[in-house]
């Protein structure tokens, strides 16, 4: 860094010889990447988490906090390793992606199908929609009952239910989304002659996949939501089991391992999908998106 | 070429937009089509596309009878519509679907190549200029080289040096090989640049009430004393004043 500064300031102090310029405009570069505001912002979105964290060690440690209710941020990353040593936290893990991923696909391929069909034609729309909205009103969790009556307390309920939970978000945004397919480029295939499967091939299905992404967006994070729901209802493996084993045992630590467990893979889960949508739409040109020419 | 035969349109609302319009359009010719706003001139460019059927009356294309879009009409709008998820040369390719790959490459770059943009071949739309994606939406257009060409309004929303340039440049892409030209504008000069012959649509619902044939060597000159009596004349045929009276 001290390096950097010096060559910024040098021609400054001294006559510049004719070669100068040239060999300091590379070593200007990395001078300004830091000062971007991007990098900023994520310094200042850190300071409050660490400090909040520091804070709450520090009180947990002096004895402030009851470990009993609130154990150290350090307790809870030692049940984690605990976990991982055992070989446990891998199980745990694995069925609970397992399960999201099932209900997710499940219930995102229905919805991809109804939503589709739905949003293409009116006559499907108004045949369709008026039931699905009825549905959707009912909160999904009180479905649970039912669905262990029906289909027992194992992973078929489980499934199904974190799949009603993923199919209501992507139905209505690729509904909505094939409904907003901008009716000037569908005259532009009518008049090309496309038609059927490859107006839809070719217009609809490019046009609507910003929509689609986003609801398969928020159909992953319900879907998170509702592994828990389900996990909670009668697990015996699973880190929503973790959640009820930690209360049912006094662990706190085990509650919190698992909640920051569900949030570090919400989030990477979310941000696959989240890099997966901006390699698909770089095309767009939206305020969000930074120019790169 | 074209004959439009005694087409009259109905909205379903129930306004009627065309009444009994006739027309005979030769090979290779140029004919405008101008006229107040809403007096159909847009609605009898969209049923000559086969987007929009009409009410009564036939379109034959070369003594065929129109039915939906067809492979010799080309298009382009007033806004270049182009996809905006693909470059300029897969946009240009659109129009190109059922031909072999190495058929559609060639006929791609030649036609980019015409329209001047073949250094912007791999752009997407977003990084156009509204000229330059109009030009894009000419190529797509003319890339499967139809026997007529359909422009409704394809310049108006661009500022007059672009609009001139591309009105020349129109020209100079027509001449290679010659389509019928179609083209709706309520710009009298551009009418008077580019067409052999203007039609002039009058009313509600719209008709035929006068036809102007340009008979001025090109390239013409909007400063020319008879250009601008041709102006006036058309003027007059519209009976500007009274339309805004109205």
């Amino acid at each position: 860094m001290a390096e950097v500064t010096t060559s910024l300031f040098a021609p400054a102090t001294r006559p510049a010889p004719v070669a100068a310029p040239v060999r300091q405009v590379p070593t200007q570069r990395p001078t300004a990447q830091p000062r971007s505001p991007r990098r900023w912002g994520w310094l200042t979105g850190a300071i409050l988490p660490v400090a909040l964290l520091v804070l709450w060690e520090v009180l947990a440690r002096l004895g402030v906090l009851r470990a009993n209710l609130l154990p150290a941020p350090s307790k809870v990353l030692a049940t984690i390793v605990e976990l991982a040593r055992t070989g446990e936290l891998w199980g745990h893990i694995g069925i609970t992606l397992v399960r999201v991923a099932l209900g997710f696909v499940l219930g995102g391929a229905l919805a991809t199908v109804l939503g589709a069909a739905t949003g293409y034609s009116r006559r499907l729309f108004h045949l369709l929609d008026p039931l699905l909205q009825g549905v959707r009103n009912i909160p999904s969790l009180a479905w649970v009952p039912l669905f262990i009556l029906w289909m027992g307390i194992y992973e078929t309920s489980k499934v199904v239910l974190i799949a009603v939970g993923v199919f209501f978000p992507v139905y209505l945004n690729l509904m909505n989304g094939v409904q907003g397919v901008d009716r000037k480029l569908v005259e532009v295939g009518r008049v090309h002659r496309l038609s059927g499967w490859q107006l839809v091939r070719r217009v609809f299905l490019p046009a609507t996949l910003p929509a689609y992404l986003v609801g398969l967006r928020s159909g992953l994070g319900l879907g998170w939501m509702f592994v828990v729901a389900a996990e909670i209802m009668g697990a015996n493996k699973g880190l929503g089991f973790l959640l009820v084993d930690g209360q049912m045992t006094g662990r706190p630590q085990t509650i919190l391992a698992s909640i920051l467990l569900f949030a570090v893979l919400g989030q990477l889960t979310d941000a696959g999908l989240a890099a997966l949508s901006r390699y698909l739409l770089r095309w767009q040109d939206t305020h969000g998106q930074e120019s790169n020419g | 070429m074209l004959r439009i035969e005694h087409i009259s349109k109905q909205f379903d609302s129930g306004t009627t937009a065309l009444a009994d319009v006739s027309l005979r359009v030769q090979p290779a010719e140029i004919v405008a089509l101008v006229g107040a706003s809403g007096c159909g001139k847009s609605t009898l460019l969209r049923i000559v596309a086969g987007l929009d059927a009409p009410s009564a009356g036939r379109v034959f294309i070369n003594d065929e009878p129109l039915a939906g879009p067809n492979a010799a009409v080309g298009v382009v709008f007033q806004e270049p519509r182009l996809m905006p998820w693909l470059t300029v040369r897969e946009n240009v390719r659109f129009g190109l679907a059922d031909l072999a790959q190495a058929e559609q490459n060639a006929r791609t770059d030649a036609v980019l190549e015409r329209v001047g943009l073949t250094n912007f071949a791999q752009a997407v739309p977003r990084q156009l200029s509204g000229g330059m994606a109009q030009r894009v939406a000419i190529a797509r257009a003319l890339v499967a080289q139809p026997a007529l060409l359909l422009l409704d309004e394809p310049f108006s929303a661009l500022d007059p040096f672009t609009k001139m340039d591309l009105q020349e440049h129109l020209l100079h892409i027509w001449a290679y090989d010659r389509p019928t030209l179609l083209l709706v504008t309520h710009d009298l000069e551009e009418a008077l640049v580019l067409a052999d012959r203007i039609v002039v649509l009058r009313g509600h619902p719209g008709h035929i009430h006068e036809m102007v044939r340009v008979e001025l060597p090109r390239p013409r000159r909007r400063t020319d004393a008879v250009f601008q009596a041709y102006k006036q004349r058309l003027l007059d045929a519209l009976d500007v004043r009274a339309a805004v009276a109205v």
